[in-house]
């Protein structure tokens, strides 16, 4: 087995004990690569199918192109999709820099789905070298009735046994490509022919590494234009792949204040 | 601020060495799996320091990095703390330490490695192997001018448990012994022994600097003597995981299927290899079946799958397995029994005693299991197993497990997920890693017991009664008030809709302990009984209000272990003059004459609690007052989520 075999068999096994154990369960669908790519993966683990439904939580500033994406592939991946709206940012902590505030809103969309739906299990595409403190996350991580990740007292998760929600209105949140680094959905997005959004495609010296609100993403300069030349991209930058997300780079904890909250 | 946390020099102080950079020139990342390593070792050893340098020296650190960690550094009025490239929350840079595991890809040569830092707390011990239990090698680092500490032990032993088997010793900070080769073989000399202890070896010992970057991963100018590798080539030299397709095979169900009208029966290969066509057997009941097809989604069909692959596959007769049946071939059948003698690290940070009720989870499968034996407890001081009558927070044992029904496993052999056993608590917390030793025999005279445990979740019983089941454990002196307080809280408990029962000690004196008396020792059974019935109500989700004078501390502590979880002391409050002057029962005037003994308070010793969850004032008090405070105290322990949920 190569690299990509073993996190897709590890992936497939992941999403398979969340649809065991966790109901309700859904799928977060952001309509990005990684999320697309956990799609891909629950087909493969489903034969075919996707056997829950998958949620947009819908800021209403995604660029257009990936809402025209979401329509096209809701229908073509027979996908039940569920829609989720955001409250508006005056009623976000105030105390977040501007990005960060902006970016709580889909915090709060989010709960409010889960609650709506009661659902047990959210599946979400993070991934561990993204961002340090999604290095400490575990697959399964359980969130309490509040949606805090209590950093301090994360459950031990070791040979492949992993939490289950032991308390009414907790939930778990199912990572099921937190061992995948950039480069490996990309190679994965390769060999399997996983559709995308064009935007990560470079026009005019530029392209999007990385999909959030069109307001506080920005294009890095890159002439990769293939998927192909996407990897060989990859394979020699050193900048970071978040590097185009305002709401990580306000302050040194920005970022981890909105995941203690519940942000993904 | 860590007052000796390890800063190395300012970046622009270091100058790279042709060694190094000819090892960065290789910046494609291979097509193959990467290479787990763990990083272990007492806390302040330079674990972190360790990580930072070695991901600097290879030229894989990220763009802005460097930079980002000088401005967290000088924001906490440090010079450079390599160890923040690890240490990512705020939580753990503002206290200087690692609260959780993290991993890190990293490559070196061509090869793709993630290392896990692990934390050297001890209380973070679960976070550790949370890290530590998938790794293909371990690199221990030991300051070579403390040798081995405590967490050094603690994490060889874990190392052992956990079937780790190359471990690279880095002997730190051999600055401070001047490099000097005979000081530094006199440590590298007590870490062998301790390793030997364990049954494990070094693969290698590296003197080092990481601060300094000697022997990381260039060749330390300060040790000529050293003609042994720097780090970075022992980690090139770690071996690639040995294949598991070639072991016999075991398949455990994962989920059945039902698409369409294909069942389908979903799971991992953990070892072996299955074909289509191939008879397999299922479970303890041993239903064998045909491999009919493999089946899959966007893939080339398959004939066969082998160790690693998550599979579906199709079974003729379409037979409908259990989650947690192993597939094997006929014969090569796993081990099968109901006792099961299994090593132990427990992770709790209360103790474990016999007679707990555990899930066992292995692979896929679940076991109600009970702890009928402890064999031995490691002294971590200098790892000999003594017989001991708890395991300690955080300690290692040998242990008996006991289910009601066969439990099919293979014995825990490294480098394979054979014998992984985990231990699942009722609240559904893992608790525990058990790998499993063998089938365990029964010892001539030995009580066989298999008790079984509940179906019914603890969380099942809380949605039908409302709350929480808890032992309210009433100490006091006699004449106190403490029955006359439980009896009044217990009507209005139950007014309120709690499921509340009394246990009074002249009650249970009469019936269940008749036949003891008021030694020392009947008194801690009495005690002991009290807590072990308390125990079953509260299982039963009941809300227990214990009434017994237990005047000894070592007596409710007992209590407290053998109930544990939602165990609360209360102590009921009244003067010994005041409860001498009610005296009720005409106890006190009994005693006075001489006409009974032992009685607490007359001559007999009542050591008040130091630190009741709830003291109860019952001199002066009315009882209504009394029962009012009890039972506010009750409804905020037994509904406190309740509560919470209604407002979430």
């Amino acid at each position: 087995m190569d690299h990509l075999d073993q996190l897709e068999a590890q992936s497939v096994f992941i999403l398979r004990e969340a649809y065991r154990k966790l109901k309700p369960l859904a799928m977060l669908w952001s309509l990005g690569k990684d999320s697309n790519v956990m799609v891909w993966l629950a087909k493969k683990a489903f034969l075919g199918r996707v056997p829950f439904p998958v949620m947009h939580v819908d800021t209403g500033k995604k660029f257009p192109e990936m809402y025209d994406f979401r329509d096209e592939y809701a229908k073509k991946w027979e996908l039940e999709l569920l829609l989720g709206d955001c409250p508006p940012v005056e009623e976000m902590d105030p105390s977040l820099p501007p990005a960060a505030r902006s970016a709580a809103r889909k915090t709060a969309g989010l709960a409010a789905m889960i609650e709506n739906h009661k659902l047990q299990g959210v599946i979400a595409g993070i991934r561990r070298d993204e961002q340090g403190t999604r290095a400490k996350e575990r697959v399964f991580s359980p969130r309490g009735a509040s949606h805090k990740w209590d950093i301090r007292n994360q459950p031990p998760e070791f040979w492949d046994q992993y939490a289950t929600p032991h308390e009414e209105g907790m939930h778990i949140r199912v990572h099921p490509l937190l061992a995948w680094r950039e480069i490996d959905i990309w190679r994965y997005i390769e060999r399997e022919g996983i559709p995308l959004v064009d935007l990560y495609f470079s026009k005019n010296g530029k392209r999007y590494r990385s999909l959030g609100d069109s307001d506080i993403t920005f294009p890095v300069e890159s002439n990769a234009s293939t998927v192909a030349e996407v990897i060989t991209e990859l394979e020699t930058t050193k900048t970071s792949e978040r590097a185009g997300r305002a709401m990580d780079h306000e302050s040194e904890d920005a970022f981890e204040r909105l995941r203690v909250a519940g942000y993904l | 601020m860590p007052s000796n946390a390890c800063v190395w020099r300012a970046i622009s102080d270091y100058v790279p060495t042709g060694i190094e950079a000819n090892m960065t020139k290789n910046t494609t990342t291979s097509l193959d799996a990467a290479t787990p390593i763990v990083i272990v070792g007492h806390v302040d050893h330079g674990k972190s320091t360790l990580i930072g340098r070695l991901l600097h020296d290879t030229d894989n650190l990220q763009e802005g990095k460097v930079a980002q960690i000088i401005e967290s550094s000088k924001k906490r009025g440090l010079k450079i703390e390599w160890s923040f490239l690890l240490d990512s929350l705020q939580i753990e840079r503002d206290q200087g330490v690692t609260v959780d595991s993290t991993r890190i890809p990293f490559n070196l040569a061509g090869r793709e490695y993630v290392i896990v830092d692990a934390p050297g707390h001890r209380q973070f011990l679960r976070n550790m192997i949370t890290g530590a239990a998938d790794a293909e090698a371990a690199v221990l680092v030991v300051d070579a001018s403390e040798g081995a500490r405590e967490q050094t032990r603690r994490h060889a032993m874990l190392l052992h448990l956990i079937g780790i088997r190359h471990i690279i010793v880095l002997l730190n900070k051999v600055d401070l012994l001047d490099f000097d080769q005979a000081k530094i073989e006199a440590v590298q000399h007590d870490v062998t022994d301790l390793l030997t202890r364990l049954d494990l070896k070094a693969a290698v010992f590296v003197p080092a600097s990481a601060r300094d970057g000697d022997n990381i991963a260039a060749r330390s100018e300060r040790m000529p003597w050293y003609t042994g590798p720097t780090l970075t080539e022992a980690l090139v030299a770690v071996p690639s995981p040995a294949s598991r397709a070639e072991l016999a095979l075991r398949l455990p169900v994962q989920d059945v299927y039902r698409f369409g009208d294909k069942r389908y029966v979903a799971g991992r290969i953990e070892r072996g290899r299955v074909r289509v066509g191939d008879t397999v057997v299922i479970g303890t009941q041993k239903t064998p079946a045909r491999i009919a097809s493999i089946e899959g989604w966007h893939t080339a069909p398959q004939v066969s799958a082998y160790a690693g692959q998550s599979v579906a596959v199709t079974l003729e007769p379409d037979v409908i397995p259990d989650r947690g049946d192993l597939l094997h071939h006929r014969e090569t059948a796993p081990v099968e029994a109901s006792r099961v003698r299994t090593r132990l690290f427990w992770l709790r940070q209360e103790p474990l005693r016999v007679g707990e009720s555990f899930r066992l989870r292995l692979a896929t499968a679940e076991h109600a299991v009970t702890v009928t034996a402890i064999e031995s407890v490691v002294n971590l001081d200098d790892l000999t197993e003594n017989p001991g009558e708890e395991v300690p927070p955080e300690g290692f044992a040998q242990i008996i497990l006991s289910a009601s029904e066969n439990i099919q496993f293979d014995p825990f052999t490294p480098g394979t997920t054979d014998g992984r056993g985990v231990l699942v608590d009722r609240q559904q917390r893992i608790v525990g890693g058990a790998p499993l030793v063998g089938a365990a025999e029964i010892a001539p005279g030995e009580k066989v017991i298999h008790p079984s445990a509940s179906h019914v979740s603890v969380q099942d019983r809380e949605q039908v009664k409302g709350h929480k089941g808890a032992v309210f454990w009433l100490t006091g002196l006699s004449g106190a008030g403490k029955t006359t307080l439980a009896r009044a809280a217990e009507n209005r408990l139950f007014a309120a809709g709690v499921d509340v029962t009394v246990l009074d000690g002249d009650t249970l004196r009469a019936g269940l302990c008749s036949d003891l008396g008021f030694s020392e020792a009947d008194r801690t059974e009495n005690v002991r009984r009290a807590a072990e019935v308390a125990r079953i109500l509260r299982d039963a989700g009941q809300v227990v209000l214990v009434t017994l004078i237990s005047p000894l501390k070592s007596d409710r502590e007992l209590a407290a272990r053998i109930i544990g979880e939602g165990f609360a002391e209360i102590f009921v409050d009244a003067g010994l003059d005041v409860c001498e002057q009610r005296d009720p029962k005409g106890l006190y005037a009994a005693a006075r004459a001489g006409k009974i003994s032992s009685f607490t308070g007359i001559d007999a010793p009542y050591e008040a609690p130091q630190s009741p969850a709830l003291r109860v004032e019952t001199g002066a008090q009315a009882v209504d007052a009394a029962a009012g405070e009890l039972v506010s105290f009750v409804e905020a322990a037994v509904r406190a989520d309740a509560g919470q949920r209604k407002r979430g």
